[in-house]
């Protein structure tokens, strides 16, 4: 079976007064019907890897790869048109700010049923009922009243679970989430991860799931790339995070607080310049 | 430092919206943290947490109840209390004014509570969160998320408060800045006493910063104990108890028992 999506060799850079800045540094891989995380320090390159896909990026910014391909269409070379027909029917991003991806002026149950309205068929009052029923999935409580909000109206949490239910309303085959549950508390985190995960096992979706914290990329994905400095420096087994080989890896794993751990002082990373190409 | 740095909430109620749109978010919410203690908010997104900070800082004015810092009655708007508590936001992206340069932003507070020596204490502050003289006159978008919450932290000191009211301050981060800005807020509420009220939803941060916490859900504090309780897992409530099962990471079966308390 061929790979739903393949990347190699994957560059982004940007102009700079002292030349090009390499933000992406010939990022390959592929991915299945599976669950794949990315971790890494802030600034590493996660989420250009990810809009990357899209071809969604600055307007500043230079693309390069061997292969970029999604299902068999060369996204590289595909016209603006189509991309923009994959995003949001079969291609799902999840961004990282839910409250810059919302529209300010515009009822976030409005927004939903909009996506839904994207399968085309799909009456007015059919695609308000999978927006409710969407909104419902990811625990929202309350969800008629919450369709009618806009989005200052609503908690940090609720926007990332309001682009979430967006985003899985069309029914994608493949969903980029970026830091999707950062600001969910726990237990509605899980929830929310459990539908993602049943839309794996179930629906054979693929999932790239761009996170900073390596416990829950650990516990929930299947593989995990570690970036440093636009580079993927270690993929593992995600089960076996903890058994990271690389100092950044484990420098990364060490910083973290734990509960039963009465550490005063965290550790925090020494970067070592050899890092960014070993 | 201002006023004793002590926290009390009674019977706190926040309503927003009218008619079918109207919800109770914040429900009776009564605690109070004594000077010098560092104290942890968790809880179910929307649960009020940050509303419960936000009428605290003076932010929110429709509310009903009592609050006091260092005793003073924080409805009065009397215009100590600025000086003795301030707030620092989840998002150091959306908090800082993006034309304004860092020097600009740690001046104004400075500047609306007419308080002089303003270089000296720009420079004392970035000192203090670990940001050298070099960072100045920079701009937020020249500005890694976790200097952009250090000059945050640094705003929030200028008025040399007593209290610090802080909004998941690393929820945005990674780990190795998280663990950073943690390790600053130790020190800085080692060397000043301050009075730390914390909302994460990161149970392990919590046990990091805090002696005591309140657990949250639908707008009512649920249960309330000892950090050192939470660290051998005996939380009474049975909505902690899966809070912490949660956070012990994913679990495709511990999913599906989760169920919803009201
Ligand atoms: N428009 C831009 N112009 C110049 N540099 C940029 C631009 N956008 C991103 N970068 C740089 O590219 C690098 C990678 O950015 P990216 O957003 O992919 O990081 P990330 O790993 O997602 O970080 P975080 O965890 O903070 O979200 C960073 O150094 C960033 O400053
Ligand atoms: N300005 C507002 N207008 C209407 N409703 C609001 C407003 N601000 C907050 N709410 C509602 O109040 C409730 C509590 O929100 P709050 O932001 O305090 O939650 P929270 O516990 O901080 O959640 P999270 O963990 O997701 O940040 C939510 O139902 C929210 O929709
Ligand atoms: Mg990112
Ligand atoms: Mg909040």
């Amino acid at each position: 079976m061929t790979p739903l999506l393949e990347i190699e060799d994957l560059r982004v850079s940007f102009p700079t007064p002292t030349g090009p800045f390499d933000a992406v540094r010939g990022v390959s891989f592929s991915l299945g019907r599976e669950r794949l995380g990315i971790v890494g320090e802030s600034g590493s390159g996660k989420s250009l890897t990810g809009r990357s896909i899209l071809r969604l990026l600055p307007a500043n910014a230079a693309l390069s790869a061997r292969r970029l391909t999604f299902d068999g269409t060369d996204l590289l070379s595909a016209p603006t048109r189509t991309l923009r027909a994959l995003r949001g029917s079969r291609i799902g991003l999840v961004l990282q700010d839910p409250k810059y991806s919302l529209n300010p002026v515009m009822r976030v149950g409005e927004q939903i049923a909009e996506a839904a309205r994207i399968h085309g068929g799909v009456s007015a009052a059919e695609a308000r009922r999978r927006a409710l029923a969407m909104l419902e999935a990811v625990r929202i409580r309350d969800p008629e009243r919450v369709f009618g909000l806009y989005p200052h109206e609503v908690s940090g949490g609720m926007g990332q679970r309001i682009m979430i239910a967006m985003m899985l309303v069309p029914e994608p085959d493949l969903l980029i989430a970026d830091e999707p549950t950062s600001a969910l508390d726990v237990t509605v985190q899980m929830q929310v991860l459990a539908i993602l995960d049943d839309l794996v096992a179930r629906r054979g979706m693929g999932l790239i799931f761009i996170s900073h914290d390596l416990d829950l990329v650990s516990s929930f994905c299947d593989r995990v790339l570690v970036m440093y400095a636009g580079r993927v420096v270690e993929e593992r087994n995600a089960r076996d995070l903890a058994g990271a080989t690389h100092p950044y890896t484990r420098g990364l794993l060490q910083s973290l607080p734990r509960i039963d751990d009465e550490r005063a002082e965290l550790p925090t990373l020494s970067r070592d310049p050899a890092w960014r190409d070993g | 430092m201002s006023g004793d740095g002590s926290v009390t909430v009674r019977d706190l109620s926040v309503r927003f919206g009218r008619g079918s749109q109207a919800v109770h978010a914040v429900r009776g919410v009564s605690f109070s943290v004594a000077p010098g203690e560092s104290f942890g908010l968790v809880g179910e997104s929307g649960s009020g947490k940050s509303t419960v900070l936000r009428v605290l800082a003076g932010l929110n004015q429709d509310w009903q109840g009592t609050a006091t810092i260092s005793g003073l009655d924080v409805a009065s708007g009397d215009r100590r209390l600025p000086r003795i508590a301030q707030m620092v936001f989840q998002d150091p992206y959306a908090s800082l004014h993006p034309r304004h340069t860092v020097d600009r932003t740690l001046a104004e507070p400075l500047a609306i509570h007419g308080i002089g020596d303003a270089s000296r204490r720009v420079e004392q502050a970035l000192m203090a969160v670990g940001l050298g003289p070099g960072f100045r006159f920079r701009y937020p978008n020249q500005l890694s998320g976790g200097q952009r919450q250090r000059v945050a932290i640094a705003r929030a000191l200028m008025l040399e408060p007593s209290v610090l009211l802080l909004d998941e301050p690393t929820s945005a981060l990674d780990v190795s800045v998280q663990a950073e800005i943690l390790n600053l807020l130790h020190r800085l509420r080692r060397e000043r006493g301050l009075t730390m009220l914390l909302v994460s939803h990161n149970l392990a941060v919590i046990a990091h910063m805090c002696d005591r916490l309140a657990v949250m859900n639908r707008g009512a504090i649920v249960e309330e104990m000892a950090v050192a309780a939470l660290r051998r897992g005996e939380p009474r409530e049975a909505y902690t108890r899966q809070l912490l099962l949660a956070s012990l990471g994913y679990d495709r079966a511990v999913a599906a028992s989760m169920v919803s308390y009201d």
